[in-house]
């Protein structure tokens, strides 16, 4: 029970160095932008994919319901209201905290057992604000540019599953689609992504950065990453949705 | 506090411990600076530690780290960067940055710590990656290189700004003789040139003795020895005396 507690501080301190580092110049602007590619090229097709796949799921299984009840012609606000408010940027999260959550934990702690963040240090350089603050910030940033993406390719899933059952045309799949969607319904749960940017970059940086284990540390911080940071995006998830609820009621369904 | 004005790194009765294992205990070691200093004794002695005191990568739990006038146990990260300017160090894995190639590893340092223009840093890399043997291998990433190649590498990258204390972690291991006796050489010929000060710790004494002027011995996280070859082959431990005799 100690060391939990031990961990849970050093993790808090961790994260707390991180968002005092974010605003402590010099920025890394080449290292934030290689890592914003990095992220982002290796979230974007696992996210198109996923949201494509989900979407054509999603219509086969509510329009079945819908139909039942008269209701056919409300497949596709069904599916733009679940997707934009909940399963993209729930998705996006676990997606991007396999792919780069684990990415992330695996090359810090490969950094770490093969002395390369020693060498940081010993150059000169902050390691901390090098290696780890680029990688959470990159995370921050992508994360809702990456749901956008998956909101998107679930509508477009959500449509080739409809043009299939109801040869719905484009336009007015997009019209009806639209027609129950508000900005409320799109930016809060959007923007909240971001906080499960910062628990992903910062859980998997925590994890690689701060192992020292040598090579057999290197797989367990990448598991460890991706187990850590997807609970605590689904118990963040909990939180920020109450929190939206409150701020902005009219999108409570 | 220091004991001469010349000394360029101190280590003054220091104390390392991980957990409950004690791998320093009480040791003082004065480097004079542009001498070269050869680090020996059996593994998990406390050597790479020892290295890593004088770079404060690791923080001593009792005593002082002098880098000059400057106890660099003690300072602050900012002043702490200053000092580490002023000090090499080639790793026992040469520990290149794997996203990097050969010539950004070099590069990394001079742009971040210097001011000097594009030109002039690629003048600069290209000087130190031929100085090591492997300007033809600028664009090469790490993990194409072979051990002996990284390790120069790992040199170059060490020695690229100038450094006046060079800490060089076990430049002979998992090399051949003849590749060795080059590492062994390219510190040597820095040390004539540039009046390098340089800490090496390493497990071969043929080595040791062309690059070194005296040497440290560890055990059991003491130092039992300081000197001079002739002087420790005449030492009254018998470790000492088996340790100068190995080939």
């Amino acid at each position: 029970m100690k060391r939990f507690f031990e961990s849970v501080g050093r993790f808090a301190r961790f994260a707390g160095t991180v968002i005092l580092d974010v605003f402590r110049p010099p920025i890394e602007w080449e290292q934030l932008w290689r890592q914003i590619g990095q992220v982002g090229s290796r979230s974007f097709p696992l996210c198109a994919a996923a949201g494509l796949a989900c979407g054509v799921v999603m219509t086969l299984h509510s329009r079945t319901t819908l139909v039942r009840f008269g209701a056919g012609s409300m497949v596709p606000m069904v599916q733009s209201l679940g997707f934009f408010i909940e399963i993209g940027p729930l998705l996006t999260a676990l997606l991007a905290a396999g792919r780069v959550g684990a990415g992330i934990g695996a090359v810090l702690s490969n950094m770490r057992a093969t002395e390369q963040i020693d060498a940081v240090e010993a150059l000169s350089i902050d390691s901390f604000k090098y290696l780890v603050v680029p990688r959470v910030l990159a995370c921050v940033l992508v994360l809702p540019l990456l749901t956008i993406f998956t909101d998107f390719s679930g509508l477009l899933g959500g449509y080739f599953s409809e043009f299939a059952a109801a040869h719905i045309s484009g336009p007015l799949y997009i019209e009806r689609a639209f027609s129950g969607l508000t900005w409320e319904n799109f930016i809060p749960p959007t923007l909240k992504t971001s906080v499960f940017g910062f628990i992903i970059g910062t859980v998997s940086a925590f994890f690689g950065y701060t192992t020292n284990e040598g090579a057999e540390g290197v797989g367990r911080a990448a598991t460890n990453s991706v187990v850590l940071s997807s609970l605590l995006v689904i118990v963040a998830d909990i939180i920020l949705v109450r929190c939206i609820f409150i701020v902005f009621p009219e999108t409570a369904l | 506090m220091k004991e001469e004005k010349q000394t360029a790194i101190y280590l003054e009765h220091v104390t390392k411990s991980f957990g409950e294992k004690h791998v320093l205990r009480d040791v003082s070691l004065p480097i004079q600076e542009g001498e070269a200093v050869c680090l020996l004794g059996r593994s998990g002695m406390g050597k790479s530690v020892t290295l890593k005191l004088m770079i404060a990568l690791l923080k001593p739990d009792k005593g002082h780290v002098w880098i000059g006038n400057r106890d660099i146990s003690r300072l602050e990260r900012e002043e702490l960067s200053r000092v580490r300017r002023k000090i090499g160090f080639l790793f026992q894995s040469a520990a290149l940055f794997d996203s990097l190639n050969l010539h950004d590893n070099l590069a990394l340092p001079l742009r971040r710590m210097t001011d000097k223009s594009k030109a002039q840093i690629e003048e600069i890399v290209h000087n130190v990656l031929g100085e090591v043997g492997l300007a033809g291998d600028a664009q090469t990433m790490p993990v194409d290189l072979s051990g002996g190649m990284k390790k120069r590498a790992g040199l170059a990258r060490a020695l690229v700004l100038e450094p006046e204390i060079l800490l060089v972690d076990e430049p002979s291991s998992g090399l051949d003789a003849i590749t060795a006796s080059e590492i062994d050489e390219l510190l040597l010929r820095r040390k004539m040139r540039q009046n390098t000060t340089m800490v090496i710790v390493t497990h071969d004494p043929q080595g040791a003795r062309r690059t070194g002027d005296r040497f440290a011995v560890l055990d059991q996280g003491r130092l039992i020895a300081f000197g001079t070859p002739p002087e420790l082959e005449r030492h009254p431990s018998e470790v000492v005396r088996n340790l100068m005799a190995e080939r």
